[in-house]
């Protein structure tokens, strides 16, 4: 086989590589929807941000619409302080609230946004003032025994068999 | 009983000492090899003959193994998924399974059997030959000339294996699943896109393939340079460059998958 | 500093391992000009005299000088330079299998010169010629048989017209036709291009034929004799004539050393002894 055709399908090859890495990067994973527009930082405080991480979706009307980028402790109230990345294309007004959401029954978590009723809209570093955080199972495990515990009382006592 | 245990003693610690000593000169003729690398580059006429020795004509073994791979994933995964009414996520774990792991790993397996034992069979018998020393005699170096375009092309090779091996992985998985099976397609793909993510799963599967080129490379030029001139030796050079080439991927990809992966 | 002694082999002492000695205080000088043959039986550091030489081991003690300066094989720069002044033939050829014949021959004048391709052409086709085998340019490695492989490598050797051209054992596993073929090419070359050929064999008629000067080595590097080939073929010394004439017995005994036949045939049933 003479230089030529050698140069060639080595040429070939590289190429094929690098399509299939285009085909992994865009059609089998998150590349495509991320990344191309240009977005706006706005922060949010939770009492607990449960399993939010970076990189973690930020959905309105389970729409993606950005993504978290930073996570923190702020040390003067001691909440969390979650950065968010929202894409340039989408805007929400300043009363917005933003929601630790679980995805299905056992899934990843990740920040929803409800739409407020302002005029205004949040811009670039501005901070969303509505937060729910994320549902702790043992806060609601203990909240439900003394809900129970309650309702015997106001029953007057004979929950045992 | 006395004279025994010595024996054995003084053997075992002779055989750690050849174990350390042969570690040790691995270790250096790698960094000799590294060192060849920039001369290499500026001959890269070799080293595109190289990449065509070890990558193009590994190519069908890698496309071939990665369908029947693919196949036989998204089939062991349903019987899996389904029994939690799960199946809409077989693409999104037929992905992971292979951009994170079966990707890198078997394909530096296969390389190591097939393009890492034509290396050292092919180094060791131009050692047989002679014909590594009348270059040196020539006053070209064998390193630079001979061994470093080789090194480079497994280099380059390994991780454009891999991700050829994961993508028609996916590929044949999709075409069991979807056409064989009747997973819905839409979900195979969106669900897919929506949890892999590039940089972490095939980022990182391109990291440790290009690790395990490394390795399965030097093993293979080790083997042959240090191969004794006869028949026998170049044949017992070629099975240790596939058992210490497949052991060292494997051990070095928990060490990897542990620093990759351990945070979710 | 220039001598007539093209190499000077200045009280030089190898061995890979302090139990194997194969060179012990040698002295030697090659002239130039002339072929220079090393006889000897296998062993006797003839082949270590070339890898001396050419600088692929260094020796222990002593010192090995090309043209007056010393080869230091540690210093690369050096060797390089040295080494495009001298050629080897290696014993079976050590052709690069993975080229051409005309490749081959090409090789070192694509390394290290700057000679356009139609130039090194017309080199290639001239020292193939000079070989006989200009035919053969384009043939692959695979398709050249034993005498041929020998004599490309000759022409390969010779590419950059070197002033020392060393053939390490030309005559082994050769018919007679090709030996002699191969015996007038060392000649002649040595002749026409005025360089200086050392010659390492075991096969003495044809050394004797073309050599102008002969060194006789045995066991541990030690010279035994040299001179002229005449001298060496008229020589009384018995460890000259056992070699020049092939003599099966003499002072390189036939029998390795063993047991006496006694011990080794007798079966001594009073001792109850039998091996």
């Amino acid at each position: 086989m003479n230089k030529r055709g050698i140069e060639t399908l080595v040429g070939l090859f590289v190429l094929l590589g690098m399509a299939g890495l285009v085909f992994l990067a865009l059609k089998a994973a998150n590349l495509a929807s991320f990344g191309t527009q240009q977005g706006y930082r706005v922060q949010a405080r939770f009492d607990n941000i449960g399993g939010l991480k970076a990189r973690s979706p930020v959905r309105s009307a389970g729409v993606l619409v950005g993504r978290v980028v930073d996570i923190r402790l702020d040390p003067s109230t001691f909440q969390g302080l979650v950065t968010l990345e929202l894409n340039s294309s989408v805007s929400f007004p300043k009363d917005s609230s933003a929601k630790i959401l679980t995805a299905g029954l056992l899934g990843d978590q990740y920040i929803g946004i409800e739409p407020g009723s302002a005029t205004a809209n949040l811009a670039a570093g501005d901070t969303i003032t509505q937060t729910q955080s994320a549902v702790v199972l043992e806060n609601l495990i203990g909240q439900f025994i003394a809900s129970k515990a309650g309702e015997s009382g106001a029953n007057g006592g004979s929950t045992k068999p | 009983m006395n004279i025994v245990s010595q024996e054995a003693v003084t053997r075992l610690g002779q055989r750690t000492l050849a174990v350390l000593r042969s570690l040790g000169h691995a270790a250096m003729f790698t960094a000799e090899l590294l060192k060849a690398v920039p001369a290499a580059l500026r001959r890269f006429d070799l080293v595109v003959t190289q990449i065509h020795a070890v990558g193009n004509l590994s190519l069908l073994i890698i496309l071939a193994s990665g369908t029947a791979v693919g196949f036989v994933l998204a089939l062991q995964m349903y019987y899996a998924l389904v029994t939690y009414g799960a199946t809409e996520s077989l693409g999104l774990i037929v992905n992971l399974s292979l951009v994170r792991e079966l990707g890198p790993v078997v394909t530096a397996l296969l390389f190591a059997g097939r393009a890492g034992t034509s290396l050292t069979a092919e180094i060791g018998l131009m050692k047989a030959g002679e014909q590594l020393a009348a270059m040196e005699m020539m006053a070209v170096d064998p390193k630079s000339r001979i061994l470093a375009p080789r090194f480079l092309a497994g280099m380059v090779s390994m991780p454009l294996l891999a991700i050829l091996f994961s993508a028609v992985g996916i590929l044949g998985a999709y075409v069991v699943a979807v056409m064989l099976i009747g997973v819905d397609a839409g979900n195979f793909w969106s669900i897919m896109q929506s949890r892999v993510d590039v940089w972490r799963d095939v980022g990182n599967g391109v990291v440790k393939s290009a690790v395990f080129g490394v390795v399965c490379t030097a093993v293979a030029l080790y083997q042959g340079h240090e191969t004794q001139a006869t028949p026998e030796g170049v044949a017992y050079a070629t099975t240790r460059t596939v058992v210490i080439s497949s052991l060292s991927v494997l051990a070095l990809d928990f060490v990897l998958t542990a620093l990759m992966f351990s945070t979710p | 500093m220039k001598t007539d002694a093209l190499i000077e082999i200045d009280q030089v002492t190898f061995g890979y391992d302090a139990s194997r000695t194969i060179l012990r205080d040698v002295s030697l000088r090659f002239m130039r000009g002339q072929v220079t043959a090393i006889l000897g039986g296998s062993g006797c550091g003839k082949t270590t005299l070339l890898r001396l030489i050419g600088g692929s081991t260094t020796a222990n003690s002593g010192q090995v000088r090309f043209d007056g300066e010393q080869i230091r094989p540690a210093d690369r720069e050096h060797m390089f330079a040295l080494r495009r002044r001298m050629g080897m033939l290696f014993q079976f050829g050590a052709l690069f299998t993975d080229l051409s014949v005309f490749d081959n021959v090409a090789f070192p004048l694509r390394e290290h010169t700057d000679l356009s391709e139609a130039l090194i052409r017309d080199i290639v086709l001239m020292k193939l010629n000079a070989v006989g085998l200009r035919g053969a340019a384009g043939l692959r490695i695979s398709e050249v048989s034993g005498g041929m492989s020998r004599r490309i490598a000759l022409a390969r050797a010779i590419a950059l017209d070197p002033e020392l051209i060393m053939y390490d054992e030309p005559f082994a596993g050769l018919d007679l036709i090709s030996m002699g073929v191969a015996a007038k090419l060392i000649r002649t070359l040595n002749d026409v291009t005025s360089s200086t050929s050392l010659v390492v064999s075991h096969d003495v008629p044809e050394c004797m034929a073309i050599a102008d000067h002969v060194v006789l080595m045995a066991n541990g590097g030690r010279i035994v004799a040299q001179g002229t080939p005449r001298e060496l073929m008229e020589s009384t010394d018995p460890e000259v004539r056992q070699f020049v004439r092939g003599e099966p017995d003499g002072p390189v005994k036939f029998h390795y050393p063993a047991p006496s036949i006694d011990e080794d045939f007798s079966m001594r049933i009073t001792q109850g002894r039998s091996r």
